[in-house]
Formats: structure tokens, sequence, C-alpha cells
């Protein structure tokens, strides 16, 4: 009835252990930890780069090409949604806004 | 954990539920998102159901989609996935300090309830761990309490936008939806010039290194964005005593 993609499984099984060890990280050991300096400066710049690095090339890349047109609705959906971010700080607006913009380029113009 | 007799039991659980009312339909209406972006991203309904479920961690599981469509390698998609995570191992320990007497399965059971929100919440009513067993039992308690509500409306929000999306064509596009969470995401995380920085440079690795196998782009990317902005801070400093010299 219904197929399933037993990679994808996995890799769902292993994002739980991440989300395990990520949320537990300090938790596992009962001794209270202090983080060295070094890492406590990298975890100001990693989250940002790695949302960064995934979302980027999602926006801007066709078949793994740099977009070669303006007419492409994920690019105005990320402009506004990033601006209405910024005008409203939540999360909720990004997504209505951003959305509000797609669609209708996405279906209306085929962009 | 809000299935503990000693914490549902205890009047800060209510406590904390009733807080918790206020961040809850957020909380729903991204769960939501993120479930109809998970299947209309062409992730299948048993995978999105076992992602919402277990893996609980929205940014993560949106993060992941893209890397899962391209067929990354395993290691590239859980390191990309405990990045987007590392905030809640600084969440974990500061939790540390109020979970200290707690068994070992029962901290790190807290942690993984932990979310963004519930930590938020929490750390704003009890900004100091309580010296006392009383005291310590009472933030555990509401801890117990919104972590419940938090997880229970992400799972019957996730639940219902993944059942939802059944009902949506593909040729909506609706996916799109969830590289606007995390675009909205990496917004709220650009509190300063060297993130920024930050996020402009890996956003450009990204992309330019894109042919990499593997998708070793996005590894290379944090990398470069990670030591690139260590550096700058080192710099700034010698800057400063340069210029008032």
């Amino acid at each position: 009835m219904m197929d399933i993609n037993w990679h994808t499984v996995v890799i769902v099984l292993g994002l739980t252990v991440v989300t395990v060890l990520a949320r537990g990280f300090f938790l596992f050991s009962n001794r209270t930890w202090s983080l060295p300096r070094w890492a406590q400066r990298g975890l100001q710049y990693a989250p940002i780069a790695a949302l960064a690095a995934v979302v980027v090339p999602e926006v801007v890349m066709v078949n793994g090409q740099l977009m070669d047109t303006w007419k492409d609705a994920r690019l105005y959906a990320a402009i506004v949604g990033a601006a209405v971010y910024f005008w409203r700080k939540d999360v909720l607006f990004t997504i209505v806004a951003g959305m509000a913009v797609y669609i209708p380029l996405h279906l209306g113009l085929g962009w | 954990m809000f299935f503990l007799r000693e914490n549902y039991q205890h009047p800060e659980f209510r406590v904390g539920v009733r807080d918790f009312l206020r961040p809850a339909p957020g909380i729903a209406a991204w769960g939501l998102m993120t479930g109809v972006a998970m299947v209309k991203s062409g992730i299948g309904l048993f995978e999105s159901l076992l992602m919402a479920l277990l893996v609980f961690a929205g940014s993560s599981q949106l993060a992941s989609i893209p890397l899962i469509l391209a067929g990354a390698p395993l290691w590239v998609i859980w390191a990309t996935g405990f990045c987007v995570n590392l905030r809640f191992v600084v969440f974990s320990l500061h939790l540390h300090h109020y979970l200290a007497h707690l068994p070992g399965w029962q901290r790190v059971t807290s942690g993984y309830f932990t979310a963004d929100l519930s930590y938020v919440w929490f750390v704003r009513r009890y900004p100091h761990p309580s010296g006392d067993d009383a005291g310590r039992l009472a933030q555990q308690a509401y801890l117990a309490g919104s972590n419940l509500m938090n997880w229970g409306s992400w799972v019957a929000s996730s639940l219902v936008g993944i059942a939802l999306a059944n009902f949506v064509p593909q040729s909506w596009g609706l996916g799109f939806a969830g590289i606007l969470c995390l675009i909205g995401i990496l917004c709220s995380l650009a509190t300063t010039r060297l993130r920024m920085l930050s996020a402009g440079v890996a956003g450009l690795v990204g992309v330019a290194a894109f042919a990499l196998p593997l998708k070793l782009n996005i590894i290379v990317a944090i990398g470069a964005a990670v030591i690139l902005c260590m550096s700058m801070e080192k710099l700034r400093p010698q800057k400063l005593e340069g210029a008032g010299s």
C-alpha cells in the first residue's frame, strides 16, 4: 500500500539520534561542563552558516546552475520573506508573505 | 518529563501548560507548514510521519529535505542537521544546572523534549536554578508542562499538515514554504555583523562549490564561514588598538 524508501528511513532515524545528541549534549554526563573558548566562538557562526549553505542554492540555482533568468518566483518570494522578517520579527509572517508572492508568480505566470 | 507522576501532579506543571498556551498556536502553524512542506517536497508519507514524530526539530527536518532529495550521503545530512541544531547544545549546557539532580535518562529525555520555545519560556520563569529540593521539583514540573504543550502542538499540527498535503497538487510548489521557513530562522539568527558575514560567505561558497560531489558544498561552506568569522573576530580588537595609538 505504501512505498517505503528505507534509505530515507535510515536518514530519519539518524536525524533522531542527532536531535537526542544535540539536545542532550551536556546532559549525558553528571559532570558540570564549561565550553572551551574556541568552541563558544565557533558556535556563534556555525548554525547560520549551515542554514545559508542549504537555503541559498535552493533559491538561486536551477539544475545545479546559477539561474539565468530573473523570472523565477523563488527569488522574489525569498527577498520579500526576508524583508518581512526584519519588519515583523516573526517567522510565520515570512512564510505567509513569501508564499503570497510565490504562488501567484509560480501558478499565475509560470515563473 | 511530563509522563512522570511527580511532575504532572505538581501545581507548577499546570502553570507550565497554561503559560504555554500563548506560543502554542505559533508552533502549531509552523508544524502545519512543516508537515505540508515535507510531503510536498516529495519524501514519502511514512517517512514524513516518522520525521515529524521522532526528529522533532523543524529546522533540521527542513534543512535535510533538499539534501535527501539530492541524494547526499548520510554523514553530510546528519552533520548538517547537527550544525543547524548546535543551539540546542548550548541550551543543554544551561539546562544541566537545573537538572543535575535527576538520573541520567531523565536528564537526557528532558533535554530531548526541550525545544526552542519551551527552553525560552522555562528560563524566563526561572532565571536561576533552585537551591533546594522543593524548588528543583517545581522547576522540573514546570518544564515538563511546557514541554508537553510544545511537543503536543508540534506533533498534532504536523500530522494535520501531512494529511492536508495529500489534497494539494504537487505543482503548487508548497514545498517552498519549507525554504521560506528556513529563511525566517536564518534572519532571526542574523543578530551581529559577523553572523551576517557568516551567512553571506556560506551562501556564496555553497553556490560556488555546488559542483562538488556528495553535497560537500554544504560542509565546505560551513567550514569556510566559521573559519573566516573566527579570524575576523581575532583581527578586530587589534585593529581597534591600532586605531587608538
